[in-house]
């Protein structure tokens, strides 16, 4: 009834009207505001990062006279002469070098954390309670004050300048940090699965790789792209480790042309520097999505 | 020959002791159901048989065989979750035959059962899909399935239907002793314990009932004895809706009962089934479908006043107190309009067949020696 009277009385219908359109520009507004904001502060943040692409492509000399992003002569110059690099090798042996040291350290970081969690989370043995306060302290732990008594070992282990100092404590789930992450997940799902795979007559190693390991993908994919990243970047570690240079990974090559350069050929560091950003950027946007599963659920739902 | 056989069985957690020794033989073929209230170890004990759980003493036999320290996997048993427990990666298909891939058995033979068991069931069209992608009512039949596939000796169910709707769970009542059936008219394996806290699927579905509480068994019986003959007031507290009533008072006599300042003539029938040296304090049992309801005052009933009515479709509760204590009767509810009213004062009759006397100490039922 009320509809039916609305509906016919003219100065009514174009109030609504009115009002409704006055809600929308308001709602637009608010909208483009909101994005304006975001965009601005977004860029703000993206600027050293988009500035250094942008003085990549610069000649040395204008990197310091033109202040602006934009290059007004764009060259290669940098990544050519940069790739080259002033040692007897190309910048492609140290990104084979750091692939070299990245991958069997995130395949041992999946295997040995995966295994190490599943038993905290999963079994009683002795000790348990005191052995996983004692990894979780390890986490408080400043890195650097192990530093000097692991080198010691190392040296002693005659592993100096190889890649084991680097690849052997993640393959003994030395990271305590994804250990706790793994555990906190596995916490989470319900032990009704791994029971149902006994019943069904597989054995703890079956019931781990059949069945908790496709549980745990989210949270192992994580990290695996946590230590990827942290291990490209990692810059300590191969400095202290790794003498020789056909063994540098990138990130002691770029510290490599900064140093034996005479006048700083800034064009070359910073084009090298893109060129080392590019991996670890382009592995988190394609898994950009189990990433922040990983991270963000606790568990899956029942 | 598949019969399960718990000897002393005993479950301590710590200091504390779950199970207390607890004895009982499941017939092959036999569907047995454990029923008891939460926290009363039915669970701990199914996942004892299933070897989930280590077991602190006693001993567990499987067709004969000893299996105490056997992994689950070898014991030939198969058990359904009370919340599926389907592995979420694999489609029905692979859920169904995750037994048999780890048994590495032929692929062809592997379809087969798949197609068998999910045409039993009828999955079928539901082989491709994951776990997500169905029902719960859906979700419970692969489960079924999965613990159908492998053939095994005794099926264990913890609670398969308490995560249902109460429409889908009598449906899957009825589905589940039918299998039971088939599998035994077809000559296969089909000795099932089957868990769960609801009377309802105990008295419907079981052979026999074991009604535990607190890690004892307090009675083992078929499901007409276990409501008749309740062996003490547990279990004739925990069988029969609504609740069987409860009334403290003196034995005089070997007729009549002295409860809440009346006396409760029982007869001579009665006294019968009693034994001779019976006499003192009793627990008086009636069941409130044993209850008649007179208008009128009646010599040796208990005179109480209607305090509450539940109008239930086809008869009626009603809350009566009798001095101190509230007693429910259920009367049809044809009966309704002659029954009283609240307020109303009325005379409960008890029928003497449908009466108990328990041994007030011990809770034992003393009225069962005929």
């Amino acid at each position: 009834m009320t509809e039916h009277v609305l509906s016919h009385d003219p100065s009514t219908v174009g109030e609504v009207a009115g009002i409704r359109a006055r809600e929308q520009r308001r709602h637009k507004a608010s909208i483009a505001l909101r994005y304006f904001l975001l965009a601005a502060v977004g860029l703000l943040m993206l600027y050293p990062l988009i500035w250094l692409i942008g003085a990549s492509f610069k000649t040395n000399s204008e990197i310091f006279a033109n202040p602006g992003f934009w290059p007004e002569n764009p060259t290669l110059d940098g990544y050519i002469k940069g790739w080259q690099t002033s040692t007897p090798y190309s910048f492609g042996t140290f990104f084979l070098n750091t692939l070299w040291i990245v991958i069997p350290k995130v395949i041992g970081t999946a295997i040995s954390c995966t295994a190490v969690a599943y038993g905290f989370a999963r079994f009683d043995f002795p000790f348990k309670k005191v052995l996983f306060a004692s990894l979780i302290a390890t986490l408080l732990l400043p890195n650097v004050v192990t530093r000097i008594p692991q080198y010691l070992l190392f040296r002693d282990l005659g592993w100096l300048d190889s890649f084991l100092p680097l690849w052997v404590p993640s393959a003994f789930a030395g990271d305590a940090f994804f250990v706790f992450m793994l555990v906190q997940f596995l916490r989470a799902i319900p032990r009704d699965m791994e029971e149902a795979a006994r019943v069904d007559g597989a054995t703890t190693w079956q019931t781990l790789i059949f069945i908790v390991v496709p549980l745990l993908m989210p949270a192992l994919i994580s990290v695996c792209l946590f230590q990827f990243m942290w291990t490209m970047n990692d810059f300590l570690g191969p400095l202290i480790y790794i003498s020789s240079v056909d063994k540098y990974p990138v990130s002691l090559a770029l510290k490599l042309s900064i140093d034996t350069t005479e006048a700083f050929e800034w064009n070359r560091v910073l084009a090298m520097s893109v060129l080392a950003l590019t991996p670890a950027l382009a592995v988190f946007f394609l898994a950009q999505k189990y990433f922040i599963d990983g991270i963000s659920s606790g568990g899956i739902k029942g | 020959m598949a019969r399960l056989q718990l000897r002393n069985l005993e479950k301590d957690y710590g200091s504390l002791r779950a199970v207390h020794g607890i004895n009982l033989d499941v017939e092959d073929g036999e569907f047995m159901v454990l029923v008891g209230p939460s926290g009363c170890a039915k669970s701990t004990t199914l996942r004892m048989i299933a070897g989930l759980e280590r077991i602190t003493g006693g001993e567990i036999r499987i067709g004969g065989e000893l299996v105490n320290e056997k992994p689950p996997g070898d014991r030939g048993i198969s058990m359904v979750f009370q919340n599926y427990a389907l592995y979420p990666h694999m489609k029905v298909r692979k859920n169904l035959s995750f037994s048999m891939r780890l048994k590495r058995r032929p692929a062809n033979e592997i379809e087969k059962a798949t197609e068998h068991v999910s045409g039993l069931l009828e999955i079928n069209p539901l082989l491709d899909r994951l776990p997500k992608q169905l029902s719960g009512g859906q979700a419970q039949r692969v489960a079924v399935g999965r613990a159908l596939i492998k053939k095994p000796q005794v099926f264990l169910f913890d609670e398969p239907l308490s995560n249902l709707d109460a429409k889908l769970r009598a449906s899957m009542r009825v589905r589940i002793t039918d299998l039971h059936k088939r599998l035994k008219a077809e000559g296969q394996q089909a000795t099932v314990v089957y868990v769960t806290h609801d009377q309802t699927e105990a008295m419907t579905m079981g052979d026999r009932i074991c009604v535990m509480k607190d890690g004892h068994i307090m009675q083992v019986a078929d499901p007409v004895t276990l409501y008749n003959r309740p062996a003490n007031t547990f279990v004739a507290g925990f069988i029969g809706s609504p609740e069987m009533n409860f009334l403290d008072g003196e034995l005089e006599g070997q007729t009549r009962v002295k409860a809440a300042d009346q006396t409760v003539a029982l007869g001579d029938e009665f006294a019968r089934r009693l034994s001779a040296e019976t006499s003192g304090d009793v627990t008086l049992g009636i069941r409130p479908q044993h209850l008649r309801i007179a208008e009128t005052e009646t010599p040796g009933t208990l005179k109480g006043k209607v305090n509450h009515i539940e109008f239930m479709g086809h008869e009626v509760y009603l809350y009566v107190d009798v001095g101190p204590k509230r007693l429910i009767a259920v009367v049809p509810s044809a009966a309704y309009d002659r029954a009283a009213l609240r307020d109303d004062w009325v005379w409960l009759s008890p029928d003497p067949k449908g009466v108990h006397l328990f041994d007030r100490q011990t809770g034992e039922n003393i009225s069962l020696a005929i």
